[in-house]
């Protein structure tokens, strides 16, 4: 089974070396004349004013959290379905009852407004 | 010398990775609490837990690292860079890593490596030399598990997210 | 050969170590060319996806596309690459040098490390993992990581706006496609890909029909799937972020040359690959008939279904009005994750209350309906609300007088 994984780590590699070489023979293969105005932040037509910190909204923080707390409970239930067939009645209602909790919770967020994107 | 002999005096492929996935740890974990940038201290940190899920898969335990990338690299360091971002000053200033409880500080940790040293080396740690054939009857048994007999810490997980969320709602609106 | 438990490296390493190399070196060279091939096919089949998106995109807009170099123009992307090879490697002055340059080669890993799972025939699949779907999810998080690492890098407002709005949606849109891929999952009582896509059979008379697919008993799921993957692969109508024919280009704005192409690469991978995932999870992966017999025949299947799939995703991209990311949220949160959780629950009970297998199929297809059915209805809603709002303000008039307009072939 490590075997399996000696495989991924082949893999993860030949991944790095590619996009590295193919940068690496870009770099040397184009021409490289930098000047200030080329180096420049991209703005539309003005210089930028400031730094590049814009104030951002909480929503996407509260996006993050929710997330978190759905991937964790969505992460629980691939072992079980596995196990699935030979779960007991009363294992089955559990499961359903961890599901409905999900549920619940996507209803208070929902109630809460917290899914509203203005 | 013959071949066995020899084949002793190097290390074992697993060995070399793990002492890799060792070393990857270590600098990437003094990325994360030394740099000046926080930015840079969160990629520390997403690289150090890349380097413990590594671990996981070397130990067989696959569930385990494929939790740990998918919750704590896709959504915990988000979150924490989230976190960073939302302030001005952390995003692009240059904070200095080290208070004046920097020497205590050092001492308390090289202490507890001691401390973990020596427990490393009193465990009488179980050895296991049998492969894992059968992988996906573990992550099943694992999951009839969670239902079964861990089925009250399984519920009261899904009650404590709630609850989670819940303060989270309230803490996070904008108003 | 092709027996029941044949696998690629296994027979390549049997195979050297018949030629008198010893196990572990003949095992590291099985493995490393396999990964090599894989790569290779992955590069070799984005440079032909890109010429199909243009020409398909160019049919759809009424123009030829490229058409110059070799035959219907199919070394078009060659030159591409071999332009962006040559061009300028700028880094902006503010960029933070580190995570600038990381940020484009972490995109690439993580849509390459796809490949270990992709099950292209029995027994040719790179490494069938214990933990093969929520594996391909963890991927994921590599690319929300490059994202905000390039948004944050170039130090630029678009670009680290975009970056924050990209992760937003990934993050969104990752709930309805683990929890919809969970579903294929559950029925079979697998996570291994490999064992996903053999459990597709459908044997009459002995004779494997290849056509057990799960979409036909969940369509629904299905299309859940789908359209969380035409998100998370920044498709239109979820290409927002990027909005390519009327905004500046997204998080990776900053970037040129060799850097920018190697965003283009993941994104044209990721696209392919998730259409991939959807023909593993069901459209039944290799299956197809005479599979058994001629097992190879498997790969051209995959790659048959994937490419429709694909090119299913370029006519949406050609025909489809954009999202605004009010309603884009509000669709994955509000339609999505509580539809395929109902799907989830509904399985689950039906999966235990029925013991025979038809009788489970068809209330499983039964929920699938009715879910599929909402999810339709939202869509053919918004679509008819959207066509109001865009009807034309004023009709195109001809500036010379002899020239009529055409009469519209409906745009």
């Amino acid at each position: 089974m490590l075997q399996n994984y000696l495989f991924v780590l082949i893999l993860s590699t030949v991944a790095l070396i590619i996009p590295v070489a193919a940068i690496v023979l870009g770099h040397f293969l184009g021409p490289r004349r930098p000047d200030p105005i080329k180096t420049a932040t991209y703005e539309s037509g003005v210089e930028t004013i400031g730094d590049t910190w814009v104030q951002f909204r909480a929503q996407y923080y509260l996006i993050g959290l929710i997330f978190l707390i759905f991937d964790v409970e969505v992460i629980f239930l691939f072992p079980i379905a596995l196990a699935f067939e030979r779960l007991s009645l009363l294992s089955t209602l559990a499961v359903v009852t961890f599901v409905l909790i999900l549920l619940l919770g996507l209803l208070v967020e929902w109630r809460k407004g917290a899914l509203e994107w203005e | 010398m013959s071949l066995p002999e020899m084949s002793a005096l190097f290390p074992t492929l697993q060995e070399v990775i793990f002492v890799l996935f060792a070393l990857l740890i270590a600098v990437t974990s003094l990325i994360a609490a030394m740099a000046p940038n926080l930015f840079h201290n969160a990629l520390g940190l997403v690289a150090t837990l890349f380097g413990i899920a590594g671990i996981y898969f070397m130990l067989e335990a696959e569930f385990v690292g494929v939790s740990q990338i998918l919750v704590y690299i896709g959504a915990i360091a988000t979150l924490i860079t989230f976190a960073i971002m939302l302030t001005r000053g952390m995003m692009f200033g240059r904070t200095s890593a080290m208070n004046r409880q920097g020497l205590a500080g050092a001492i308390i940790s090289g202490l507890f490596f001691v401390v973990l040293l020596g427990i490393v080396f009193q465990v009488p740690w179980p050895n296991v030399v049998a492969d894992i054939t059968d992988g996906e009857a573990l992550i099943a048994n694992l999951g009839a598990l969670f239902v079964s007999t861990y089925l009250l810490p399984f519920e009261l997980l899904a009650l404590l997210l709630l609850v989670a969320l819940t303060g989270a709602l309230l803490l996070a609106r904008d108003r | 050969m092709w027996g029941n438990n044949w696998n690629w490296s296994e027979a390549l390493t049997q195979f050297q170590m018949r030629l008198g190399a010893p196990e572990g070196a003949a095992r590291l060279v099985a493995y490393g060319l396999g990964a090599v091939v894989l790569v290779t096919i992955a590069l070799t089949l984005v440079l032909f996806l890109i010429w199909v998106t243009r020409k398909v995109v160019s049919r759809i807009q009424d123009r030829l596309g490229p058409n110059r170099l070799g035959p219907y123009g199919l070394f078009q992307s060659v030159a591409d690459a071999l332009k962006l090879l040559t061009k300028e490697d700028i880094t902006p002055r503010n960029a933070d040098v580190i995570s600038y340059n990381l940020a484009p080669v972490f995109d690439v890993f993580g849509v390459f490390l796809t490949l270990t799972v992709v099950a292209w025939a029995p027994g040719l699949i790179g490494a069938d993992l214990n933990i093969g779907v929520p594996f391909l999810v963890a991927l994921g998080a590599i690319g929300i990581m490059s994202a905000l690492m390039a948004g944050w890098s170039s130090s630029n407002k678009y670009a680290l706006l975009s970056g924050f709005r990209v992760v937003a949606q990934l993050l969104s849109y990752e709930i309805p496609m683990v929890l919809s891929m969970f579903l294929p999952v559950l029925l079979i009582g697998s996570m291994k890909l490999g064992t996903i896509s053999a459990s597709q059979s459908l044997y009459l008379f002995g004779f494997n029909l290849g056509l057990g697919w799960t979409v036909f008993i969940m369509p629904a799921a299905a299309l859940i799937y789908f359209i969380s993957a035409l998100a998370e692969a920044e498709q239109t109508p979820f290409d927002l972020l990027e909005a390519e024919s009327e905004l500046i280009a997204g998080f990776h704005i900053e970037y040129s040359g060799m850097k920018f192409a190697m965003f283009f690469l993941a994104q044209f991978m990721n696209s392919f690959f998730l259409g991939a995932i959807a023909v593993m999870l069901f459209f039944g992966g290799y299956q197809g008939p005479f599979v058994d017999q001629l097992p190879i025949l498997g790969a051209f299947y995959l790659l048959i279904k994937a490419m429709l799939v694909y090119l299913v995703t370029q006519w949406i991209k050609g025909t489809f009005p954009r999202l605004r990311v009010d309603q884009m949220m509000q669709f994955a949160w509000k339609v999505l994750v509580p539809l395929v959780l109902a799907l989830v629950l509904w399985q689950m009970i039906v999966m235990k209350i029925f013991s025979s297998s038809w009788m489970q199929d068809v209330s499983i297809l039964i929920g699938n309906l009715v879910v599929g059915g909402v999810v339709l209805n939202v869509i053919s809603n918004y679509l008819r609300r959207q066509k109001v709002v865009t009807k034309r303000a004023f009709e195109p008039k001809s500036l010379i007088g002899v020239m009529e307009p055409v009469v519209s072939s409906g745009d």
